[in-house]
């Protein structure tokens, strides 16, 4: 049960986003921007898919299943993985995912900053270049990771519930993130 | 010297927000939100949100964030700013209101792993005066510079040592609050 009075029936972290609707809107701008607006950006090289999975490994690495489960059923939406079995290999093992090596890269990255900031190192950025990484990819890969430190603490922080055994849940839940973004209100 | 190209000199966040306004108009919002307005029901002032800010800022060792929220913790504090030097030496022996003590100890946790923050952590911050927004603010703001701290860190962001510099950060930071930095300023602190 959450620790402070949340609207009943609004999971995850969409019960705090009704609770402080004037947190939640640069909430759901930064996500909006990170996971989404970039992906389309000429500097980028990371699809809306590669920003979902190093959200969904970030989350993985905090252990926050609200988080975990939802962007992974979003990375899983955009990236055609239909059995979730892509997200269960880059939670489980990266480095041998059918994913490519500068994502793989980046994701070293990511979990660096998921430990501490400083454990970033010159070396983990220059593989990260070597595969293709622009500045702007690893400048969202370190804010993605470090946003979802954010985020996983938030939602568990304050105990939010999230439906279990209901893939179907996330699978409709992403399916309308991915059309409509990120947004608090739109309670399904 | 930061990871990546930031085409300017100035510290901490305020270089990468200058280098990417687009991610740091919400960034500033939700630091204006959290350290100034604060949610609904919650009865924390400004200088106790910045403390905790400080405080979690301290726990994840990230100077930058650490020196300039305890420079606007001080300003904000007045008279009464040794509170932000005893709660960065020692929070147990800090002059400091016992729901304030048990709103740092949810931070902490909320800092070194979430899923710890108990019932009864929540029960005692409750006891002593605390409301569901003051909850809600301390594990945010928490949460949140586990976010800033780890965006500085990350991309290696340059960290001023001369604390003249600091104190007038946090001037500013008490009195105008967060505002995005505007290109053309970039070496102001």
């Amino acid at each position: 049960m959450p620790y402070i009075e949340l609207p009943v029936g609004v999971p995850g972290i969409r019960g705090p986003m009704v609770f402080s609707p004037e947190t939640a809107r640069p909430l759901n701008e930064l996500v909006n921007v990170l996971l989404q607006a970039n992906a389309h950006h000429p500097d980028s090289t990371l699809s809306e898919g590669e920003r979902e999975l190093i959200a969904t490994y970030v989350s993985a690495k905090n252990d926050c299943f609200y988080c975990q489960t939802i962007h992974g059923a979003v990375a899983s939406h955009h990236l055609g993985d239909e059995d979730w079995s892509l997200v269960r290999s880059v939670k489980d093992d990266y480095l041998n995912a059918a994913v490519s090596s500068k994502l793989k890269a980046l994701l070293t990255v990511a979990g660096s900053v998921q430990q501490g900031g400083k454990n970033v190192t010159a070396e983990q950025i220059d593989l990260a270049r070597t595969e293709g990484a622009t500045d702007r990819d690893i400048h969202d890969t370190v804010l993605i990771a470090a946003a979802f430190c954010m985020f996983n603490r938030y939602v568990d922080g304050l105990a939010t519930v999230a439906p279990v055994n209901n893939p179907d849940f996330y699978r409709n839940r992403a399916a309308i993130i991915s059309t409509n973004g990120y947004a608090a209100t739109d309670i399904t | 010297m930061p990871h990546i190209q930031l085409n300017n000199d100035a510290p901490g966040i305020r270089s990468l927000v200058l280098y990417r306004p687009d991610t740091g108009q919400p960034l500033y919002e939700l630091a204006q939100a959290l350290l100034r307005a604060g949610s609904p029901g919650s009865t924390l002032v400004d200088a106790e949100r910045e403390l905790i800010a400080a405080y979690v800022s301290s726990r994840n060792c990230t100077d930058f964030c650490q020196n300039s929220h305890a420079a606007a913790a001080r300003f904000l504090y007045g008279d009464n700013q040794s509170i932000v030097d005893q709660v960065l030496t020692d929070v147990d022996t800090a002059s400091l209101s016992p729901k304030m003590k048990a709103l740092l100890s949810i931070a902490e946790h909320v800092q070194t792993d979430a899923r710890t923050v108990s019932t009864e952590l929540v029960e005692t911050a409750r006891q002593y005066g605390a409301t569901d927004g003051d909850v809600h603010d301390t594990v945010l703001i928490a949460a949140s510079f586990c976010m800033y701290n780890r965006y500085v860190d990350g991309l290696a962001t340059l960290t001023p040592a001369d604390p003249a510099a600091y104190m007038a950060m946090g001037e500013r930071m008490g009195t105008l609050g967060y505002v995005i930095p505007q290109s053309g300023r970039t070496n102001q602190a």
